[in-house]
């Protein structure tokens, strides 16, 4: 049980006077006119130094985490994030670098990211990799942009449709608009897989590709990827991959052998750096042959024993750049640890034993009287049961048990995600959880099925042993409190 | 099998409860012919001692340097508590605060950090975070597309004093949705932006102003005649801010008459190390009107079903998981870890030490261009009032100097060449409360030997 | 179980219109498409004098859960939003026929849109539209 004691902000711990004075600078006289100063200090909380390492490390042990707790969160890949990874990318050689600093003062970075570049582009089956979009979302849009610039190179003005199947993650269609795309939706079929007479009418002169995610957010395999490939090409569009399921696949199918042109790769979901509360990611793309010169700049290159950044003047006809510098490159440090501990066969048991536990543990739960979304598939990571015959019966909706879940110290699973699939949980439990950990957490949706039956009051109104109960999102939203502000006195 | 804790036992287990012989029939709805058996290229495991030898090797050749570079990027001390903090597993480990009773801490110090972030910036709201400065910038121009209305020309007028890369972020990434970045030019003498060159945009329908304060050659801009201007025209105002400066300047929401309309910047010098170029934190702040065109998660403050206090993501109708192809924008992940470092690093500071920091990079970078001015054939360019940074004039090219200086393990500035060609020879230097009287010292008589 | 009342006229993108003694038309969602939404938490009305095409987004309301435009099935000229809803969307829950209302617009000359009545429009609700 997590304490239930509420912790002040820390402005509300704030003293006028008080400091964690160890950390200032000696004071100095400036001579900025009074014309640009500020008038007021700003309104900084003023404790000790304790009061601060106290009041955030009592935050922290509000959450649950990996390191704390199962977190079997759907298309999130919450896997252990290695300590390692953590440590050598803070060496204080990586760390304190500056990135403008000559690339002569950096050619140990530079060389990790060389090999993180090479190993991705094998993984992937990609010819080139460029590492530098700083999240999944900026990964897609770097496709989608890619996407465009072909066409355009090629006087191809009149394609501006990206096709997404409804299954598809919400940055998918949000990504299309930000690149100035129109939205083309294709439904799935009941196995799950992709409507192909749906994706045959859709397709067009202005299809300028399709975005997809293989394995679906379903948790299923599309079987006939080959086929719809071969149709969108046909039909001149290109292939964008969804990379947020690689894990599923790492090692066993690579992207560029099922038709991808362009894909993004969640680096901390599949190689396992850090969610961070919700991040830093790093969604590095990788690009078949014909989209090389529009890859986001910069891209290590290798002259001799030497490395250089590539930009604009390498790649001229490039989308550009993302980001002030080169990306997020202390994730992609971490990154390249994690591969270099994997290797070539470690990063295929990553695809089979997160297969294996999610198969698992869906066969588990199937006994357990649970309804898969997709009955008669495999797994990918990760599977669907839908709820939706627990909340007829006895109006226990799929967000009650994923609170319940929570006093039985599990995370929940993703819920109501996919939208189509009704009252859903999307359960993803990865590589990195013994058998143990499966079966304590089918011990405990079994239980609170039992326990919708018998007492469905306890189930709709848990939490009971978190930090606080249900929140009032409505209060939230419609009582905007979303800074604290000083009192004036 | 690295991190991978399965006995045979139970992969026999598992798989005579899945009804499959092997770990192979779980793919067997892949068709046959896109199985791969092998990767070749990717190179066989490393043990932990190996790879940490590898990596050690290679961060020690990157040696550490006397650095002299921001252009966007800042050298600060580090309180200890901030990574300390923040690499416990509870903060490190966690996901995107979705189930909210779960994730009370990642909130808290996500209201925490839009707290801090308003009340630097005297802005209204503030969002948990973007990617970097740059692709804040970004966002913040289309996000003044959407929250002027009567605008419709998408005409964004971008100064040239403004970060060149943050310039290219942002083209790069406005492009598709038709947004026209107007360059503005600047004043040869003072470095700033002329505010008498907007008069001729009077009348037209421009969306926004972007003013960059301190400007990327570190001198300060007259952000209240460039506000007022843009107020008296119809024009929202667009601050992209240094926040280590705020302990000093006017904050954005007291520019000119009534403020800029979005504050946005990199917090990457709260708590966050240079780490070869990220992962930085992009900032990003707004009056109440406009916060509904605010891209990023949001987290609000209510109580539960029992009346007690707690925290939630808020206004979540503006995200793409809702709003799909209408959202604000396609973000979702964010830069959580690097929010919460900047928090704790705020907290730890306070006003009090921030004051010291802001005025400690101040005084230094004024001696440092007094000390190098000194040197035969270097002089600093613009008059007028700067922060932390400085552009000097050379007499020869600076970059066959910058290695040198590289070599001697100096960094010694960014080359404007390929930025600014026109103001010749041009280096920008900048220096934080990290570098001492002997740091600067240094430089200068190591430059001072180069270019005797 | 929602209500439909019989003197309005429905689309089934769910929105009511009501003809004023004017001859305007005031428009506003159903008492079923407020039950689906959940509490309403914002809506965004929109400017007196923005010209409409039939078919056009005019206004989006938004719950903690989904967000969901408003189409106005006429041509015309808006004349009104409502105002209230900025500082109390919950009046469209309370209220989705009365209170609630969202714009009013005045019809271009000649607009006509293919409506349902009452029983149409819980037709189409009952068919799962």
């Amino acid at each position: 049980m997590m304490t239930r004691k509420p912790e002040p902000l820390i402005f509300e711990l704030s003293r006028s006077g008080r400091g964690a004075t160890a950390q200032y600078p000696a004071v100095e006289e400036i001579d900025i006119p009074a014309s640009y100063r500020r008038r007021q200090p700003p309104p900084l909380p003023q404790v000790s130094e304790l009061q601060a390492v106290r009041h955030y490390t009592r935050l922290s042990q509000l959450n649950f985490g990996i390191d704390t707790h199962f977190y079997p969160l759907g298309s999130c890949t919450m896997k252990y994030n290695p300590r390692v990874c953590n440590s050598l990318a803070m060496l204080p050689g990586f760390l304190g670098r500056h990135p403008l600093a000559p690339t002569a003062t950096g050619q140990g970075v530079m060389a990790c990211l060389f090999e993180l570049q090479e190993m991705l582009c094998q993984v992937t089956g990609m010819a080139g990799v460029s590492l530098t979009p700083m999240a999944g979302a900026q990964g897609e849009f770097a496709g989608v942009a890619m996407i465009r610039a072909y066409h355009r190179a090629r006087g191809d003005m009149a394609r501006n449709e990206i096709i997404v199947p409804d299954a598809a993650h919400g940055t998918n269609p949000a990504t299309a608009a930000m690149c100035g795309m129109k939205l083309r939706e294709i439904a799935s079929l009941p196995d799950g897989d992709v409507d192909v007479t749906a994706l045959e009418a859709a397709l067009s002169p202005a299809t300028a590709g399709i975005m997809l995610t293989n394995p679906s957010t379903l948790g299923v395999f599309e079987r006939r990827i080959v086929e719809i490939a071969r149709r969108v090409h046909e039909a001149g569009g290109l292939l964008y991959y969804d990379g947020a399921n690689l894990n599923a696949i790492l090692g066993k199918v690579r992207p560029g052998d099922m038709g991808f042109d362009v894909i993004h790769m969640n680096l901390h979901k599949t190689f396992s750096t850090p969610h961070g509360g919700g991040g830093p990611g790093s969604g590095a793309v990788g690009v078949s042959k014909r989209l090389l010169p529009y890859m986001p700049v910069p891209v290590v290159g290798r002259e001799g024993d030497r490395y250089r950044w590539l930009d604009e003047r390498d790649l001229p006809e490039s989308i550009g750049r993302l980001s002030g510098f080169m990306g997020n490159t202390g994730v992609l440090l971490r990154a390249w640890v994690y591969m270099r501990i994997l290797g070539a066969a470690g990063m295929r048991r990553v695809a089979e034993f997160s297969t294996l536990n999610a198969n698992y543990l869906l066969a588990r739960l199937t006994e357990a009287g649970f309804d898969a979304a997709y009955p008669g598939r495999r797994a990918s990571h990760e599977f669907i049961i839908t709820l939706k015959r627990q909340a007829r019966e006895r109006e226990v909706t799929a967000m009650d048990f994923a609170k319940r879940l929570l006093d039985h110290g599990y995370h929940a699973p993703t819920t109501y995600f996919p939208l189509l699939v009704p009252e859903c949980l999307l359960i993803e439990p990865t590589e990195s959880e013994t058998r143990e950990e499966l079966d304590g957490f089918v011990e405990a949706l079994a239980a609170i099925k039992k326990e919708a039956e018998s007492d469905a009051a306890r189930v709709k109104s848990a939490p009971h042993t978190m930090p606080v109960r249900r929140l009032d999102d409505v209060r939230a939203a419609r009582q905007l409190d979303i800074a604290w502000k000083p009192t004036v006195a | 099998m690295p991190y991978i804790p399965h006995t045979n036992d139970d992969v026999r287990t598992m798989l005579d409860r899945i009804g499959a012989r092997t770990i192979d029939d779980l793919f067997d709805e892949i068709p046959a012919e896109l199985l791969v058996d092998s990767l070749p290229g990717v190179p066989e495991a490393l043990s932990e001692m190996e790879v940490s030898r590898l990596a050690a090797e290679r961060a020690a050749s990157d040696g550490r340097v006397l650095n002299f570079i921001g252009a966007g990027a800042y050298e600060h001390h580090i309180p200890a508590p901030v990574w300390a903090l923040v690499t416990r597993g509870e903060i490190y480990s966690a996901y995107t605060p979705y189930q909210a009773e779960a994730s009370q801490g990642t909130l808290q110090i996500m209201y925490e950090y839009q707290s801090m972030i308003a009340g630097l910036t005297a802005m209204d709201v503030s969002n948990a975070s973007l990617y970097d400065g740059a692709s804040a910038l970004a966002e913040a121009c289309l996000m003044a597309v959407r929250a002027h209305r009567r605008s419709k020309s998408a005409r964004i007028l971008m100064p040239a004093t403004v970060n060149p890369s943050w310039r290219r972020v942002a083209r790069a990434i406005t492009e598709g949705q038709g947004l026209m970045l107007e360059e503005l030019p600047y004043c040869t003498e003072q470095g700033t932006t002329i505010p008498g060159s907007l008069a001729r945009f009077a009348g037209q329908d421009i969306t926004a102003l972007v003013i960059q304060q301190p400007n990327f050659f570190g001198q300060l801009e007259d952000v209240d005649a460039l506000t007022r201007w843009a107020r008296a025209n119809g024009v929202l105002v667009i601050a992209a801010v240094n926040p280590v400066s705020l302990a000093l300047l006017t904050p954005p929401g007291e520019w000119g008459d009534g403020g800029a309309d979005i504050a946005c910047g990199d917090a990457q010098p709260f708590g966050v190390p240079l780490s070869s170029g990220g992962p930085y934190v992009g900032f990003m702040a707004s009056r109440m009107g406009h916060v509904r065109q605010m891209p990023g998660r949001i987290a609000g403050r209510t109580v539960d079903v029992e009346g007690k206090p707690g925290f939630t993501l808020t206004l979540q109708a503006r995200e793409q998981h809702i709003r799909r192809g209408k959202a604000t924008s396609n973000i979702c992940t964010n830069q959580g870890l690097l929010m919460s470092a900047a928090t704790i690093h705020l907290a730890l500071l306070g006003p009090a030490g921030l004051d010291r920091v802001a005025r400690a990079c101040v005084a230094r970078t004024r001696e440092l261009v007094a000390a190098l001015s000194r040197i035969d054939g270097i002089r600093a360019v613009f008059a007028g009032p700067r922060f932390h940074e400085a552009v000097l004039q050379f007499d020869r090219p600076v970059a066959p100097l910058l290695e040198s200086l590289a070599a001697e393990g100096i960094v010694g500035g960014f080359d404007l060449a390929l930025d600014y060609p026109e103001l010749g020879h041009a280096l920008l230097v900048c220096a934080t409360e990290t570098r001492t009287e002997k740091d600067i010292d240094d430089y200068a008589r190591a430059l001072g030997r180069l270019t005797a | 179980m929602s209500m439909t009342p019989a003197d309005l006229r429905y689309t089934k993108s769910h929105e009511w219109l009501r003809t004023l003694p004017d001859g305007s038309i005031e428009i506003g969602i159903t008492d079923h498409a407020q039950q689906t939404l959940g509490d309403l938490v914002f809506v965004e009305v929109p400017e007196a004098g923005r010209v409409l095409a039939a078919g056009d987004a005019c206004a989006v309301v938004e719950s903690v859960k989904a967000a969901s435009d408003v189409y106005s099935p006429i041509a015309g000229e808006v004349t009104a939003g409502n105002e209230l809803l900025a500082t109390q969307p919950e009046l469209v829950n309370r209220d989705p026929f009365g209170q609630g209302w969202i714009l009013r617009i005045k019809p271009a000359a000649g607009a006509g849109a293919a409506l349902l009545d009452a029983d149409g429009y819980n037709a189409e609700v009952a068919a799962g539209g």
